[in-house]
C-alpha cells in the first residue's frame, strides 16, 4: 500500500514533463561553421556578432571538456544535437502577430502569465522556448522608465551599441569549454538594461523551456545596471521528460555600476531524469557578475532541484571599492542526479564583502558537491568573506562533498569558512512523529527549515514555489 | 622537465645504489623506476600539487648523498637490512605508487630506518631520529623510514630535520607507519633548516581497529617545504589527530597536504593546522576527509587558522569533505585574518610594547597546536623555539656542532 503510494508520487513528481505538439523549425543536427552562419543569418545578425561566434567556435574546437568536477559527465556527441529550434515560425501565409495558441497554452500550463491582464503579480516575463523568445510582457510599461527588457536577439537589432559593449565583457568566450560553445551557438535569452537612477518597478523574469527533441538550449542573458539603480531578476526553467540527455549550456553576464544593486534569483527545475538515472538535462552553465562600481551589490540566490547533472558556479568579481556580493544556494539531488555547484568570489576592490551560504541536500544515489573559490587580491584591503556550507544526507547511498578553495594575498582581509555534514537527527524526527506528523512530512518540514535561510532570500512568489518544489523533489526518498 | 636528470642518474648508478642497499629495497626499485619514467614529477595541474612547483624545486643539479645511517644501539631502532624477515614485507606497501616524489624516493633511497615496537610494549622515552644534511655542493638526500607498531604497542617518535651550510639542499622523505590493533603512536616532525633547503615529505599511515595516531608537523625554519600525509583508517574505533603549525617569513614556502580516508565505522579524526605567514612567505593547506560508504558513525573535524602578517604574504586554504555515508558528523572550518586589534590595544594600554604584544598574540595563536604535544620536555622546548623564532633568533642547540 505504502509502496504504491510512493510509486505514484514518484511518477507524478515531475509535473512539467509534458511536451507541446507544435510546428517547430529545427535545423539539421551538427555543429560546423556553416551551422553558425545559418543561426546568425536566421537571426539577421550584424557581422561583428557572426565574427564573435566564429572566433568562439574556433577556440572551442581546440578545447577539451573539463573533467575536474566531481561528476560523471556522459560523452556528449556535439554533432548529434540540433543547435536551433524555433517554435514561433509562422506557417506560410499567416501574417498575424498572434502567438500560436498552443504556445500560449503551454506557458499557461507552466503557470507563466503571458497575457498582461492576467498577470496579477506585476511581473514582467520574457518567455523563451527552445531557441527563440516567444514573448516579452510589459515592455511598453518598462519603456516609460527607459528600461530595456527584451530578448537578446531583439537587443542586437535595436540596441547594438549596448550589446556590443557588454557582450563577453564578463564571461569572455575563452573562459571555459562550455562558455566557448555557448558563445558560438547561443540562441536567445534576455537583455536587461536599467538606466541610471532608476528603480525597476517590477520583478523581471525569464522563463526557459526546452520542448523540441534532440536540441540543446544555449541561452545568453545580459543584465546591465547603471549607477544608483536596482533590479530584481528571476529565472525559471523546465523541460519535458525524455529518455535521452538534453544539453543546456547557458551564460549569464551581469554588470553592476556605482551604488547599483542586482538581485538574481533562479529556480532551476530542468527535468532530472527518471529514478534509474535515465534522461535528464545536462545543465552546464557559466554565470558571472562584475561589480564594477563602488558600493555596488549583487546577490545570487539559487534553488537547484532539477537536472541530471548540474555544473554551475555563479560568481562575482568585486572590482569596485566597498562592493558587496552574496550567494545563497539550496541544491537538492535525488535518485541519480549529480550536482557540482558553488560560487567564486574574487575580491579586487578595497573593503569588499562577500557572503556565501550554501545548503546541499542529497538523497537516493545522488552526488552533491559544493565547490567554491574565495580569492582576495593584493589590493583588496579590508576585504571580508564569510562562507558557510552545510550538507544534509538522506540515505546511505548518496554522497555530499565540500571543496572550498581559499587564496588570500592580502593581510588585512578576513576570510572565514565553515562546513558541516550530517543527517537529519533522530531526535527531530521523533519530536515530529510524536506530534502525529508522519515521517515523510516530518522530513519535508525539517528540510524546509534547514533551507529557510536561503529560501527567505527569494522573492515571495518564487519562495512559495521553491518550497513546494523542495518537498516534491524529496518525495519517495525517505524510508 | 627536470625528471630527466634523475632518470639518467639512476640509469648510470643503479648498480652502485643497489650495492649499498638491501634485497627488499632493491626488489621494488626497478618497478618504481619504470613508473617514475611514465609518471614523472607531478605538475601544478594535478590537484594535490597545485600550490608547489615540484619541477622547479628539482631543477638544480644536485649531488646525491648516500650517507650511511648512524644508529645508536636500541631495542627498537634498526636498519631495514638487519630486520627480521617477517618485518621486511611491510616495506613500500603503503606508499602511493602514483606519486612521483614517492617513486623517486623508492628508486633512490639506499637505506631504510626501521622502528619496530613489539606487541604490548610501551616505549617510555621518545625515539629520536635526527636528520642532518650538510655538504659543499648542492646535495640531495633520500630518506626512508618504516614504522611498525605491533598490537598494543605504544611509542613516541620525534623526527628532527636540520640543515647547515649555506648550500642548496633537497631532501625527499617517505615515512610508512603501520599501527596494529590498539597501538598508539605519537609522531612529531620538527623542521629547522635553512632558506636554501627544500623538503618533500610523504607520510603514509595505516591504522587497524582501536589504533590511535597523532602526527604533528612543526615547520620553524625552512626554505620550501611540502608535507603530505595520507591516513587510512581501516579498523573500527581508530582515531587520528593531525596537527601542524608553520611559521613562514622571508620567501619561505610551506605546503601541507593531508588526506584522511575513513574506511571503517566509528572512527574519529581531528585536524588542526595553524600558520603565521609574514614577509613574502607562502602558506598552503589542503586537507581532505574522505568518508567511504559504510563508514558510519564517523566523527571528523578539520580546522585551519591562518594569520597573514604582511601585505605580500600569501595564504591558500582548501579544507575539503568528501562523504559517502549518511550517519556521520563532519565539519571543517577555515579562517584567515590579521591579529585582533582590540587585543593589541588592550595589551598596549597595560604597558606592553606593541612588538611584544604582537609576539604574545602570535605565540598564543600557535599555542593551541603546541599545547597538544603530550611529551612535556618537547612541548616546552617547542614553546621556547617558537618564541625565539618570532624574535628572529635561530635556536642553537648546545649539543650540536653543526649550527655553530
Amino acid at each position: 500500500m505504502a509502496n504504491e503510494f510512493v510509486k505514484k508520487v514518484a511518477e507524478e513528481k515531475y509535473k512539467f514533463g509534458f511536451t507541446t505538439d507544435i510546428d517547430t523549425e529545427i535545423i539539421d543536427k551538427g555543429l560546423s561553421e556553416d551551422v553558425i552562419r545559418l543561426i546568425s543569418s536566421k537571426k539577421n545578425e550584424p557581422d561583428w556578432l557572426l565574427e564573435f561566434r566564429l572566433k568562439s567556435f574556433n577556440f572551442w574546437k581546440e578545447q577539451t571538456s573539463p573533467s575536474w568536477g566531481h561528476l560523471t559527465l556522459p560523452d556528449i556527441d556535439y554533432q548529434d544535437i540540433s543547435y536551433y529550434a524555433d517554435p514561433t515560425k509562422k506557417k506560410q501565409g499567416s501574417e498575424t502577430k498572434e502567438i500560436d495558441p498552443e504556445l500560449m497554452k503551454t506557458f499557461d500550463k507552466l503557470g507563466i502569465p503571458l497575457e498582461e491582464r492576467m498577470a496579477l503579480s506585476g511581473m514582467a516575463v520574457d518567455a523563451v522556448m527552445d531557441s527563440v523568445s516567444v514573448k516579452t510582457t510589459f515592455k511598453e510599461k518598462l519603456a516609460e522608465k527607459n528600461i530595456i527588457f527584451c530578448s537578446i536577439s531583439e537587443a542586437v537589432r535595436n540596441h547594438p551599441d549596448l550589446v556590443r559593449k557588454y557582450l563577453g565583457s564578463v564571461v569572455p568566450y575563452r573562459d571555459n569549454y562550455f562558455a566557448a560553445l555557448n558563445s558560438a551557438v547561443f540562441s536567445d535569452g534576455s537583455f536587461v538594461y536599467i538606466p541610471a537612477n532608476t528603480r525597476c518597478p517590477m520583478e523581471l523574469s525569464t522563463y526557459f523551456r526546452i520542448n523540441a527533441r534532440n536540441t540543446g538550449q544555449f541561452e545568453r542573458t545580459l543584465i546591465v545596471c547603471e549607477s544608483n539603480s536596482y533590479v530584481s531578476y528571476l529565472e525559471g526553467c523546465t523541460a519535458p521528460m525524455r529518455d535521452e540527455n538534453q544539453l543546456h549550456a547557458a551564460i549569464v553576464e551581469i554588470v553592476v555600476m556605482d551604488n547599483a544593486e542586482v538581485k538574481y534569483s533562479t529556480v532551476q527545475n530542468w527535468y532530472p531524469g527518471d529514478e534509474n538515472g535515465k534522461g535528464g538535462v545536462l545543465n552546464l552553465v557559466t554565470k558571472r557578475g562584475r561589480l564594477i562600481g563602488h558600493h555596488s551589490k549583487l546577490s545570487w540566490t539559487q534553488v537547484e532541484t532539477g537536472s541530471a547533472i548540474t555544473w554551475k558556479y555563479p560568481s562575482c568579481v568585486l572590482e569596485g571599492d566597498d562592493s558587496q556580493a552574496e550567494f545563497y544556494s539550496v541544491a537538492v539531488t535525488n535518485n541519480h542526479q549529480q550536482a557540482d555547484t558553488g560560487t567564486k568570489m574574487i575580491h579586487l576592490g578595497k573593503r569588499t564583502k562577500s557572503t556565501i551560504i550554501s545548503k546541499g541536500i542529497s538523497a537516493g544515489r545522488s552526488e552533491n558537491s559544493y565547490r567554491g573559490l574565495v580569492k582576495i587580491g593584493k589590493h583588496a584591503d579590508g576585504a571580508r568573506n564569510y562562507s558557510s556550507c552545510d550538507s544534509l544526507l538522506l540515505g546511505s547511498k548518496c554522497g555530499a562533498h565540500t571543496f572550498p578553495y581559499m587564496d588570500i594575498q592580502n593581510n588585512t582581509a578576513t576570510v572565514e569558512h565553515e562546513a558541516t555534514t550530517s543527517k537529519i537527527s533522530e531526535d527531530q524526527l521523533l519530536y515530529c512523529r510524536q506530534r502525529g506528523i508522519n515521517t515523510e512530512d516530518a522530513v519535508g518540514l525539517i528540510v524546509n527549515g534547514y533551507a529557510k535561510e536561503v529560501l527567505n532570500k527569494l522573492p515571495m512568489e518564487f519562495a512559495v514555489e521553491a518550497q513546494k518544489l523542495l518537498s516534491v523533489s524529496l518525495e519517495g526518498s525517505v524510508g | 622537465m627536470s625528471e630527466q636528470q634523475y632518470i639518467d642518474f639512476y640509469t648510470q648508478c643503479r648498480n652502485l645504489i643497489m650495492s649499498k642497499s638491501c634485497g627488499v629495497m632493491n626488489d621494488v626499485r626497478e618497478k618504481a623506476f619504470k613508473r617514475f619514467k611514465t609518471v614523472g614529477f607531478p605538475s601544478r595541474k594535478s590537484e594535490r600539487y597545485k600550490y608547489t612547483d615540484v619541477d622547479k624545486a628539482f631543477q638544480t643539479d644536485f649531488g646525491i648523498l648516500f650517507t650511511p645511517l648512524g644508529i645508536t644501539p636500541s631495542a627498537y631502532i634498526f636498519s631495514l637490512k638487519d630486520a627480521p624477515a617477517d618485518v621486511r614485507p611491510y616495506y613500500n606497501r603503503l606508499a602511493d605508487q602514483h606519486d612521483g616524489i614517492t617513486l623517486l624516493n623508492t628508486m633512490l633511497a639506499h637505506e631504510c630506518l626501521l622502528i619496530y615496537v613489539p606487541a604490548d610494549t610501551k616505549v617510555e622515552k621518545p625515539l629520536t631520529v635526527d636528520n642532518w644534511i650538510k655538504g659543499e655542493v648542492p646535495s640531495m638526500m633520500n630518506r626512508r623510514i618504516l614504522v611498525v607498531m605491533e598490537k598494543g604497542a605504544d611509542a613516541t617518535i620525534i623526527v628532527n630535520d636540520h640543515a647547515t651550510d649555506k648550500q642548496e639542499f633537497l631532501t625527499t622523505q617517505v615515512i610508512e607507519v603501520y599501527c596494529h590493533d590498539n597501538a598508539h603512536l605519537d609522531l612529531y616532525e620538527i623542521e629547522e633548516t635553512t632558506p636554501l633547503t627544500k623538503r618533500f615529505s610523504n607520510v603514509y599511515i595505516h591504522q587497524q581497529p582501536y589504533a590511535s595516531v597523532r602526527h604533528s608537523v612543526i615547520t620553524l625554519h625552512n626554505g620550501l617545504t611540502r608535507n603530505l600525509c595520507d591516513v587510512i583508517l581501516n579498523g573500527e574505533f581508530s582515531e587520528t589527530t593531525l596537527n601542524g603549525c608553520a611559521i613562514g617569513s622571508g620567501k619561505q614556502h610551506i605546503d601541507n597536504n593531508t588526506l584522511i580516508r575513513h574506511n571503517a565505522a566509528h572512527c574519529t579524526s581531528n585536524e588542526l593546522y595553524k600558520y603565521v605567514v609574514d614577509d613574502q612567505a607562502v602558506g598552503a593547506f589542503a586537507g581532505k576527509i574522505l568518508v567511504e560508504k559504510g563508514a558510519q558513525q564517523t566523527s571528523s573535524q578539520e580546522t585551519n587558522n591562518n594569520l597573514c602578517a604582511s601585505p605580500s604574504a600569501r595564504m591558500y586554504s582548501q579544507p575539503m569533505l568528501e562523504i559517502y555515508a549518511d550517519d556521520v558528523k563532519c565539519s571543517h572550518g577555515s579562517t584567515t585574518g590579521v591579529l585582533d586589534e582590540t587585543a593589541l590595544f588592550y595589551m598596549r594600554q597595560r604597558g606592553i610594547a606593541e612588538e611584544e604584544a604582537r609576539m604574545l598574540l602570535k605565540n598564543a595563536f600557535l599555542g593551541q597546536v603546541i599545547d597538544q604535544i603530550d611529551y612535556e620536555p618537547l612541548r616546552s622546548k617547542i614553546f621556547v623555539k617558537v618564541e625565539k623564532r618570532f624574535l628572529g633568533e635561530m635556536e642553537k642547540c648546545k649539543t650540536c656542532n653543526l649550527c655553530k
